[in-house]
């Protein structure tokens, strides 16, 4: 449907934005299929910062796609073998939605039956997430703070003390002509910002957690650096302190698998850091969001700042 | 029967879309979009592995007894803030491409490639 269409595309601009209302659709695909945790994550992340990036990313390499010149016959061989091998492999495959396939035969049944004594969170998805695989996450949370140190090393640019010899008149006005926009999102920002900690704190008992907050928390930053100018936003935000929040997301996170293994259990086991079993993991499940929330939305907006600097940076160089 | 399956078709074709995309498309945008694509079809097929019939969100609840599999939504969950981190990252690859070569089509980019290649050799 919609992806057929990005195929057939050739303006990116077009592209990014399908991109964006496919992003929308297996959202509420996923909160067909009870996933609504994972659907407030796509939601946040597939139709809201991905579009952004790109199209941060496509202001600066082109819009256009250059005209086919290759075949695309045999491509279409090669991926019309593949799918036809893949859904002969899903013949052995149990029925969509089945109860008693083996999926739901190894460890899910502990997790939907003892969580709840275990760890004492109603959200199961949350205390999977952030107590029996809590090592995951960590090498997740990990990933993601590389990925950020990746972009910052491409695409940062060397401090310039010097100011930039454009007229500052110009971009002003670009600015000043949305004002409908600015007076709303001024007003909007604030509450974006305390839906997110609400995500990160409620992610206990319905769906939420540092991901999905760390995301809609850079999404209000981003926001407002896009409407009121970059170097506003630096101002205001200084990109260091995200660069320190980042790491401190992650040090935080790797500390509290430390302490725990001070207190004389295992990496990572919260039972330990409370008298009582079900409040230690409490701290272990809300200290590590914590830190999960603060990296991922440091990331996301030091590689969004990235990006815009580097934007800026070109028209003002091409400007001159 | 075999229309109980029809969850990994709807995959399989997705997946062999923005596989498609990534094999026959010379624009490195495209092919990032391609990637995603592709991502998402296997985040589909996790989650409708977990889905169970009847049964509810993985949110504990009274009088509830029948819950999806939560342990998909935990994988696929961290898996889409990894995506956008590593599309992020391909990004900016292809922005520094941009700016070193001129262009982000596979093709110019691999006949400047050889034009510098030539060059040395003489």
């Amino acid at each position: 449907m919609i992806a057929i269409a990005i195929v057939r595309t050739k303006d990116l601009l077009a592209v990014v934005m399908l991109t964006g209302i496919y992003g929308l659709l297996s959202a509420s695909f996923f909160v067909v299929l009870d996933a609504v945790d994972v659907a407030f994550t796509e939601a946040s992340v597939g139709a809201g910062i991905s579009g952004l990036l790109m199209l941060a990313a496509i202001s600066m390499t082109g819009r256009a796609e250059a005209p086919k010149r290759h075949k695309p016959l045999l491509a279409l061989l090669v991926v019309l073998i593949t799918g036809g091998m893949l859904i002969y492999g899903t013949l052995d495959m149990p029925y969509f939605g089945s109860f008693d396939a083996p999926v739901h035969q190894h460890v899910a049944p502990r997790y939907i039956n003892d969580s709840m004594q275990e760890v004492g969170v109603p959200n199961i998805v949350t205390s999977v997430l952030a107590s029996y695989r809590a090592f995951d996450t960590l090498g997740e949370v990990a990933v993601i703070f590389t990925a950020g140190i990746g972009v910052l090393s491409l695409l940062a640019l060397p401090q310039r003390r010097k100011p930039y010899l454009i007229d500052e008149s110009s971009k002003e006005q670009m600015y000043q002509q949305h004002i409908v926009l600015r007076v709303i999102s001024k007003a909007l920002i604030p509450f974006i910002l305390l839906f997110a900690l609400y995500v990160q704190f409620h992610g206990d008992f319905g769906p939420g957690g540092g991901f999905q907050a760390g995301v809609i928390f850079a999404a209000a930053i981003i926001l407002y650096a896009m409407l009121f100018g970059l170097d506003n936003a630096k101002r205001i935000f200084s990109l260091s302190l995200f660069q320190l929040l980042a790491a401190i997301g992650l040090l935080l996170y790797a500390s509290v698998g430390v302490v725990s293994l001070f207190n004389g259990g295992n990496f990572l086991d919260y039972n330990v850091l409370a008298d009582d079993p079900i409040a230690g993991q409490h701290l272990g499940i809300l200290l590590i969001e914590l830190g999960v929330g603060c990296t991922v939305a440091s990331v996301m907006i030091i590689i969004f700042f990235n990006f815009a600097g580097r934007r800026e940076a070109q028209q003002n160089g091409k400007g001159t | 029967m075999v229309l109980g399956l029809y969850n990994y078709w709807i995959v399989v074709l997705l997946m062999m879309i923005g596989f498609y995309i990534v094999i026959a498309h010379g624009n490195l945008i495209k092919k990032l979009v391609g990637l995603t694509i592709f991502q998402t079809s296997v985040f589909i097929f996790y989650i409708s592995m977990g889905n169970v019939d009847s049964g509810s969100a993985p949110i504990l609840a009274e009088g509830v007894s029948r819950y999806s599999n939560p342990l998909p939504h935990v994988l696929i969950l961290t898996a889409i803030v990894v995506g956008i981190a590593t599309t992020a990252l391909g990004l900016a690859l292809a922005v520094r491409i941009k700016e070193a070569y001129g262009s982000i089509e596979e093709d110019e980019i691999q006949i400047q490639d050889q034009l510098t290649e030539d060059n040395s050799k003489c």
